[in-house]
C-alpha cells in the first residue's frame, strides 16, 4: 500500500546518526551514517515491545535495530522514544486519534515472551494511524543467537508492507579493507558484516591486495582474486566454513569474477591469451569458454539477472566504456554494442536486481563518479558529487547502490539511492575499505 | 611494495643531480665514484673516504656491479605513464634500450615488470591497464635485445600504490611499471 502524499512532511534532518548502540554488546564495525535523506521520509512510531515477562533479557534491544534499519532506509523518520505519547503493546490499547495529533502515519507494537531457556517469541503489529487499520500483525518464533536477525526480519515485513518493496535489511555486505600497521606492513582484510554494519567478520586476511569480492546467488560462497602468491589469482570461499579452492591460476590476469544468477558459472577476465579477455568458467566441470576476442581491454563482466546478458567494460573505442554482449546456451549470440556515449569513462557496470538500471563509474573532468543508466530509455544519471568513487553495488532489492569513496583521504564506502535521493556513509574505524559487494536475498530461516 | 625500490625512486634523481659531471657514455663504462656509503638499494660501493679507484687502469671506478650504479642510467628502473595510457614516453626510451642491452648482454639476467596505475577509474580496469603497461615496457624490451624467458610480467592495478596521497602528485608516481632484477 501507499501512502497519500499529502502527508509527507519535511521532517528529515541532513544529518542522523543512526548506529552504535550503547548497550550493545557487539561493535559495530562499519559506521552508518544518513547524509542526506528524502523529504518524504514517512513517520513511524515504533513503541519499545514488552519484554517485562522475559526470565532472561535479550542480547539485544529489538526496537533500537528497527529504527535503525527504517531511519537508515531513508524512506522512514522514526519517532524518538523520549517523545512516544504512549506505550501500547497491542491493537486494543491504541487509541489511533493521539497518534494523529502528532502526525504519526504508522505505529508498530508488540510484545515478547519467553518460550524456553534462549527460545522467545516475538509478537507485532503494524497499524495505519490515518485508516485506524492494523496493517499486519505477526508473530515469530527465535532463539536468543537471532535477536538481530529477528529484529531485521521485522524492519524488512515493515519497509515491504509500506513500500511495496522487499526489504534487504537481513543481508550482509562484503567488503575488503586495507592497512598499514606500525612495522609498515600492509594488511589486507576479506570482511562480512551485516547490512547495519554490526558483526563483522574477517574471512580471510593477507599481506597481498585482496580484490573483486563476488557474492554467488546463494550467499554461501563469495568469489575474490588473491595476490597471496604474488600474482592475481581466483579464488571460491564458502563464507560460513572458511572452506576454499582456487579456481584459476592462468598466466597474467585471472581477474573480475562474477557469478551467473543461476549459479553455474564464473564470469571472468583472463589475460592467459595475452590479452585481457572475457570467459566463462563453469564450475562442475572447470570448463572454460571464451566470450570476447579483441585485441583492447576487455573486464568487468556483470550479469544481467535474467542470464542472458552480460555487460562489461572494453576501451575497444579507445577509451572505457561499457558494451552489451547476448549470450544464449552462454556462447555469445551478438557483437557486442556498445551501451554508454555520454562521458570520457564509464566502467564497472551492475545491474539492478530488475534489470531496469545500470549502475557504473562514470569519469569527466578528472571526476569519478557513480552514475545509473536506465536501459529503457538510455538516460544517464550521475548519483554522487564525489571525484574518487568505485566499484557499485546494488542492494538486492534495488533500493540503495553501495559504493566505495574517498573522504578525508580514507577509503570508506557510501551508499546512494537509484534516485540519488538518500545518501548514507560506512565508514571502518581504521584503515580504508573498499570493494563493497552486498549479498542477495536469502530466504534462510 | 618494494620500499627499497620506492626509495631508490625518490632517492635517485637527488643523487644524479648532486653526483659528479660524468655520466660517462650510454654504456655506463666510465663512472665517476662519489662518496656516498651505501646505496638505496643497500648493496656497499666502497669505504667511505672517496673515490677508491685502482690506478693507472682507464677501466671503471666503479667496483660494484654495474646494476648498483647510482649513476649508471640502468638504474632507472621505474617507467612512468599519462593516466589510462601505456604509452611509453620518449624520455624513458634511454633508460629502457639500456636494460634491453644489459639483458641482451646478460642472458641469466631475468627482470620482473611490475604494472601499476593510480587509484581513479575502476580496480579491475586498473588491473588490465597495468598489465598493459608492463606488456608494453616488455615489448620494448623484447625488441631491443632481450628475451621472452627473461621478462615476467605482473599487474597490481592500483591495489599497490607507491606514493600515498590523492592528487595529481601522488597520481603520477603510481602511474608506473617497475623494473625488479630477479637475477643478474
Amino acid at each position: 500500500m501507499q501512502p497519500s502524499n499529502k502527508k509527507y512532511r519535511n521532517i528529515f534532518s541532513l544529518v542522523i546518526f543512526v548506529l552504535l548502540l550503547a548497550a550493545s554488546p557487539a561493535k559495530a564495525a562499519l559506521t552508518i551514517q544518513i547524509t542526506e535523506g528524502v523529504d518524504g521520509a514517512q513517520p513511524i512510531a515504533v513503541v519499545p515491545f514488552a519484554t517485562d515477562q522475559l526470565k532472561t533479557a535479550l542480547p539485544y534491544d529489538l526496537v533500537s535495530i528497527i529504527n535503525n534499519d527504517l531511519a537508515r532506509s531513508g524512506r522512514f523518520s522514526p519517532m524518538p522514544e523520549k517523545d512516544l505519547i504512549a506505550r501500547p503493546h497491542d491493537g486494543g490499547t491504541v487509541r489511533f486519534s493521539d497518534w494523529r495529533l502528532v502526525n504519526m502515519d504508522y505505529l508498530l507494537v508488540g510484545r515478547v515472551r519467553q518460550l524456553g531457556d534462549v527460545n522467545y517469541e516475538v509478537q507485532f503489529q503494524l497499524f495505519d494511524v490515518f485508516k485506524g487499520e492494523q496493517v499486519t500483525g505477526i508473530s515469530y518464533p527465535f532463539v536468543a543467537g537471532d535477536t538481530r536477525r529477528m529484529a531485521h526480519r521485522i524492519s524488512d515485513i515493515v519497509y515491504e508492507k509500506l513500500t511495496g518493496q522487499r526489504g534487504a535489511f537481513n543481508t550482509r555486505i562484503a567488503y575488503v579493507t586495507a592497512l598499514t600497521a606500525v612495522t609498515g606492513k600492509r594488511q589486507y582484510r576479506l570482511n562480512i558484516a551485516d547490512s547495519d554494519g554490526f558483526n563483522e567478520q574477517t574471512i580471510l586476511d593477507s599481506s597481498k591486495p585482496l580484490m573483486s569480492p563476488s557474492w554467488s546467488p546463494d550467499g554461501q560462497q563469495l568469489a575474490y582474486v588473491s595476490f597471496e602468491a604474488k600474482r592475481p589469482q581466483i579464488f571460491v570461499q564458502q563464507v560460513f566454513n572458511g572452506q576454499r579452492q582456487r579456481l584459476t591460476d592462468f598466466k597474467g590476469l585471472n581477474s573480475a569474477p562474477v557469478w551467473s544468477p543461476d549459479g553455474k558459472h564464473l564470469a571472468m577476465t583472463l589475460s592467459k591469451s595475452g590479452n585481457p579477455e572475457l570467459y566463462l568458467f563453469e564450475l562442475a566441470t572447470k570448463k572454460l569458454t571464451q566470450l570476447t576476442k579483441h585485441p583492447a581491454i576487455d573486464t568487468e563482466p556483470t550479469w544481467s539477472p535474467d542470464g542472458s546478458k552480460l555487460v562489461f567494460t572494453s576501451d575497444r573505442g579507445g577509451k572505457p566504456q561499457l558494451y552489451i554482449m547476448e549470450l544464449s546456451r552462454n556462447k555469445p549470440v551478438s557483437r557486442p554494442r556498445r551501451l554508454t556515449f555520454e562521458g570520457e569513462y564509464n566502467a564497472r557496470g551492475a545491474f539492478s536486481p530488475d534489470g531496469k538500471y545500470l549502475a557504473m563509474v562514470t569519469g569527466n573532468r578528472g571526476r569519478f563518479q557513480i552514475a545509473v543508466l536506465e536501459m529503457a530509455n538510455n538516460t544517464l544519471q550521475v548519483l554522487t558529487d564525489s571525484r574518487l568513487d568505485e566499484s557499485p553495488s546494488f542492494a538486492p532489492n534495488g533500493s540503495m547502490i553501495i559504493y566505495a569513496t574517498n573522504r578525508n583521504n580514507r577509503g570508506v564506502l557510501a551508499a546512494v539511492s537509484v534516485d540519488g535521493r538518500v545518501h548514507q556513509r560506512l565508514e571502518v574505524q581504521q584503515g580504508d575499505v573498499r570493494e563493497p559487494a552486498w549479498s542477495p536475498l536469502t530466504d534462510a530461516q | 611494495m618494494n620500499h627499497k625500490l620506492l626509495l631508490a625512486a625518490v632517492l635517485l634523481p637527488t643523487v644524479m643531480l648532486t653526483g659528479c659531471e660524468t655520466l660517462g657514455g650510454q654504456d655506463g663504462g666510465e663512472v665517476v665514484v662519489e662518496d656516498r656509503g651505501t646505496q638505496a638499494d643497500g648493496s656497499q660501493i666502497t669505504g667511505s673516504d672517496g673515490a677508491t679507484t685502482t690506478g693507472a687502469s682507464a677501466g671503471t671506478a666503479f667496483q660494484g656491479h654495474q646494476l648498483d650504479n647510482p649513476q649508471s642510467i640502468l638504474s632507472s628502473r621505474i617507467i612512468y605513464f599519462e593516466f589510462d595510457s601505456a604509452s611509453i614516453r620518449n624520455e624513458d626510451r634511454a633508460a629502457i634500450q639500456a636494460h634491453a642491452e644489459y639483458l641482451g648482454k646478460n642472458g641469466g639476467a631475468t627482470v620482473a615488470l611490475e604494472g601499476h596505475t593510480d587509484e581513479r577509474g575502476s580496480r579491475e580496469y586498473n588491473i588490465a591497464l597495468g598489465e598493459r603497461r608492463a606488456k608494453a615496457v616488455r615489448q620494448l624490451l623484447l625488441f631491443q635485445g632481450a628475451v621472452s624467458s627473461q621478462l615476467q610480467t605482473v599487474s597490481y592495478g592500483e591495489e599497490s600504490p607507491a606514493a600515498i596521497g590523492h592528487d595529481e602528485d601522488a597520481w603520477q608516481q603510481n602511474r608506473r611499471v617497475e623494473i625488479t632484477y630477479k637475477t643478474r
